[in-house]
C-alpha cells in the first residue's frame, strides 16, 4: 500500500466520522433542506469531471467530459438553489419578523 | 518545463481545496439550525465556487472550451430546475439532482478507464480498485435515483413491483459485479468486460429501487444520497484528489444518519425497507372493517368544536400536500387565533415525502416554523389539548401502534392524538393509509370523522368559523 493511499484513506475515514457529527443533531424541521443542500455538496464531481473534460483528446471521450461536468454543474447550481429557495421560506413567529433588524433574541 | 511555477500552483490548488472542505463542514454544521441554515447553504456554495475555482488552475487542463459548454449546460439546467419545480416535488427533485451527480462520477471513472487503457504506466492496483467501485456505485446511484424519480413524479407505478426470485437475483448480480471488477483488476485490458461491469450496474440500481413502495421513499433517496456521496469519494481515490474525498465521505456519512433516523421514525430496519417489500404484502389484509361505523360530523359541526376550543393542534400529513391544502390550514388557523385559539402543528417526522418536507410545505405556506412541534414535544401536549384536528395523516396516529403486538405499525413511534379530548379526522374515505392498515383512532368515541377533500373540508370549516 503506498503512502499516498494511506493518507487518503486517514482522510477518508476522519471524514465519514466528521459527517457522523455534524449531522446527527439536526432537528427534524431542516432534514429536507439539510437532504438538498448535502446534496450539492455531492455535486463535487464536478470537480473529477473538470480534469477530464480538460484533458482529454478523442472526440468520444471529449463527450464524456462535456456530459460529467453538465451533469455535475446541474447538481451543485440546482442543489444550492433549490436550497435556499427552501430556506428562505423559513419564518419564525409575526412579533419577531416585523423587526427583521431586531437584534436576534429568544 | 519550469518546475518551480508549477510546483507552486500545486499547492495554491491544494490549500483552496482545504479551506473548500472547511466551509463544506462549516457550511452543513449551519444547516443544523433554522437561524443560520441559510447562510450554512450559501458557505456550502461558496467553497464549491472555491473548488472550482482552483480545479480550473491545474495545470493537466488544457482546453477550456469543453468545460464552458458543460458548465454552460448544467448551470442553465440546474437553475431552472431549481426555480420552477413545486415544494412538494421536492422528493424528486432530490432525487434527480442525486442521481445526476452520480451519474458524473460514474463518467468520471469510465474516462479515467480509457486514459489508462492507453497507459499502461499509470495503472496502480489502488487506482484501478477505485475506478471499479466509483463506476459500480456511481452507475447503480444514477439508475436508482431516476426509478425514485419516476415512481415520485408518477411516471411509474409507485407501488412495490416484485417478481419471483428478485433477491436472488439482485444477489447474483452485485456478486456477478464484484466479480467482473476483480477480473478487470488482473487483467485490466478487456473493455467489454468494462462495459458488462456499466451495464450490470445501471440494472442493479433499477432493480434495487423498484421492489420499494411509494411510502417507503423517502428512505431510499435518503440512502441514494448516501450513495452520490460514496460514489464522489471513491473518484476522489481514482484522481488522488483529497477534497472528493472529503467531500464524498462527509455526504456519504450524513446520507446514512438520516436514513437511520427515517428509518428509526418508521419503526423499520433498513434491511427491511429494502428487501421487505412493505406495501405489497401487508395490503391483502386490509379491508375487513370497512363496514363499521364511524361517527361522522359536518363542516358546520367541526366549526363550533374548533371555534369554541382553547388549544388546537393540526396533524397534517402527506393527504394535505396532495390536496395542496397547506395555505388552506394557514387560513384556518389565523382565522382560529383570531378568536384567541391556541393553535400547533403536530409534525412527525415521516410526514411528507422525505424527512422534514411537512415543514418545508407549511413554510411555503407561511406557517412560522415556532409553530412547528416535533412528535416528542407535541406528544407532552395532547393530554391538555382540546380538539386535534388530523388532516390527510394515517397511520402515524394509529393507536395501534402502541397497543397491538399484532399490528404491522406495533413500535412505530406515532403522535397521541387519541389523548385529546376530542378528535376530528379530515379524510377521503374510510380506506386503509398506504400501508394497508386500519386505524383503530376512527373508531373511538373522541373522533368525529369529517368526509372529504382535505382543501374543501379546510375552506368550508374556516367559512362556518368566518360566518360565526
Amino acid at each position: 500500500m503506498t503512502e499516498a493511499l494511506l493518507v487518503a484513506l486517514y482522510i477518508f475515514v476522519l471524514a465519514v466520522f466528521v459527517g457522523f457529527e455534524v449531522i446527527a443533531k439536526v432537528p427534524t424541521l431542516l432534514h429536507t433542506p439539510l437532504m438538498s443542500g448535502s446534496n450539492a455538496i455531492s455535486g463535487i464531481a464536478v470537480i473529477g469531471a473538470i480534469l477530464i473534460a480538460g484533458r482529454l483528446a478523442t472526440p468520444y471521450d471529449k463527450i464524456l467530459g462535456v456530459a460529467a461536468v453538465a451533469l455535475a454543474t446541474i447538481n451543485v447550481v440546482g442543489g444550492f438553489l433549490v436550497t435556499d429557495r427552501m430556506l428562505r421560506m423559513f419564518r419564525r413567529s409575526p412579533a419577531e419578523r416585523q423587526s427583521p433588524a431586531a437584534p436576534r433574541h429568544s | 518545463m519550469p518546475q518551480e511555477p508549477t510546483r507552486s500552483i500545486a499547492l495554491v490548488i491544494a490549500l483552496t481545496y482545504l479551506v473548500a472542505a472547511v466551509l463544506f463542514i462549516v457550511g452543513l454544521k449551519l444547516l443544523s439550525s433554522p437561524r443560520t441554515a441559510r447562510r450554512g447553504n450559501a458557505i456550502g456554495a461558496l467553497g464549491m465556487l472555491l473548488a472550482i475555482a482552483a480545479t480550473l488552475l491545474d495545470q493537466q487542463i488544457i482546453g477550456f472550451r469543453w468545460i464552458l459548454l458543460g458548465f454552460a449546460i448544467g448551470t442553465a439546467a440546474g437553475a431552472w430546475l431549481a426555480l420552477a419545480v413545486k415544494m412538494t416535488a421536492m422528493p424528486q427533485m432530490v432525487a434527480l439532482l442525486n442521481g445526476f451527480g452520480g451519474a458524473a462520477s460514474a463518467i468520471v471513472a469510465i474516462a479515467e478507464y480509457h486514459l489508462l487503457l492507453l497507459d499502461p504506466a499509470q495503472r496502480a492496483t489502488d487506482v484501478v480498485v477505485s475506478i471499479m467501485a466509483t463506476t459500480l456505485i456511481g452507475a447503480l446511484t444514477f439508475t436508482g435515483s431516476m426509478v425514485a424519480f419516476a415512481k415520485l413524479q408518477e411516471l411509474m407505478p409507485g407501488k412495490a413491483i416484485t417478481f419471483p426470485l428478485q433477491k436472488a437475483l439482485n444477489f447474483a448480480l452485485l456478486a456477478a459485479a464484484v466479480g467482473v471488477s476483480a477480473w478487470l483488476v488482473v487483467d485490466f485490458d478487456m473493455p467489454t468486460v468494462f462495459t458488462a461491469l456499466i451495464v450490470i450496474s445501471l440494472v442493479v440500481g433499477v432493480l434495487l429501487v423498484i421492489p420499494i413502495g411509494g411510502a417507503d421513499m423517502p428512505v431510499v433517496i435518503s440512502l441514494l444520497n448516501s450513495y452520490s456521496g460514496m460514489a464522489g469519494a471513491a473518484a476522489g481515490f481514482v484522481l488522488h484528489n483529497n477534497v472528493l474525498i472529503i467531500s464524498g465521505a462527509l455526504v456519504g456519512a450524513s446520507g446514512i444518519i438520516l436514513t437511520q433516523i427515517m428509518c428509526r421514525a418508521m419503526n423499520r430496519s433498513l434491511t427491511n425497507v429494502l428487501f421487505g417489500a412493505f406495501g405489497a404484502t401487508t395490503t391483502a389484509a386490509a379491508g375487513d372493517g370497512a363496514d363499521r361505523p364511524g361517527r361522522t360530523v359536518r363542516p358546520e359541526d367541526a366549526a363550533v368544536m374548533l371555534g369554541y376550543a382553547r388549544s388546537v393542534v393540526f396533524v397534517p400529513g402527506y393527504g394535505l400536500a396532495v390536496a395542496q391544502a397547506q395555505h388552506s390550514v394557514k387560513e384556518l388557523a389565523t382565522l382560529l387565533e383570531k378568536r384567541g385559539v391556541d393553535v400547533k402543528y403536530a409534525i412527525h417526522p415521516v410526514a411528507g415525502r422525505m424527512p422534514g418536507h411537512m415543514n418545508v410545505l407549511l413554510a411555503e405556506a407561511d406557517v412560522p416554523y415556532d409553530k412547528l412541534y416535533e412528535m416528542d414535544d407535541i406528544n407532552r401536549e395532547f393530554d391538555r389539548t382540546d380538539v386535534a384536528l388530523v388532516i390527510g395523516a394515517n397511520d402515524v396516529t394509529n393507536p395501534a401502534a402502541r397497543t397491538d403486538p399484532t399490528s404491522p405499525l406495533y413500535g412505530m413511534p406515532i403522535l397521541d392524538v387519541d389523548h385529546a379530548k376530542s378528535v376530528i379526522v379530515i379524510k377521503r374515505s374510510m380506506n386503509p393509509g398506504f400501508a394497508g392498515i386500519e386505524n383503530e383512532l376512527y373508531y373511538n368515541e373522541k373522533t368525529a370523522m369529517l368526509f372529504g377533500d382535505a382543501k374543501k373540508m379546510l375552506v368550508a370549516v374556516a367559512g362556518e368559523i368566518s360566518k360565526a
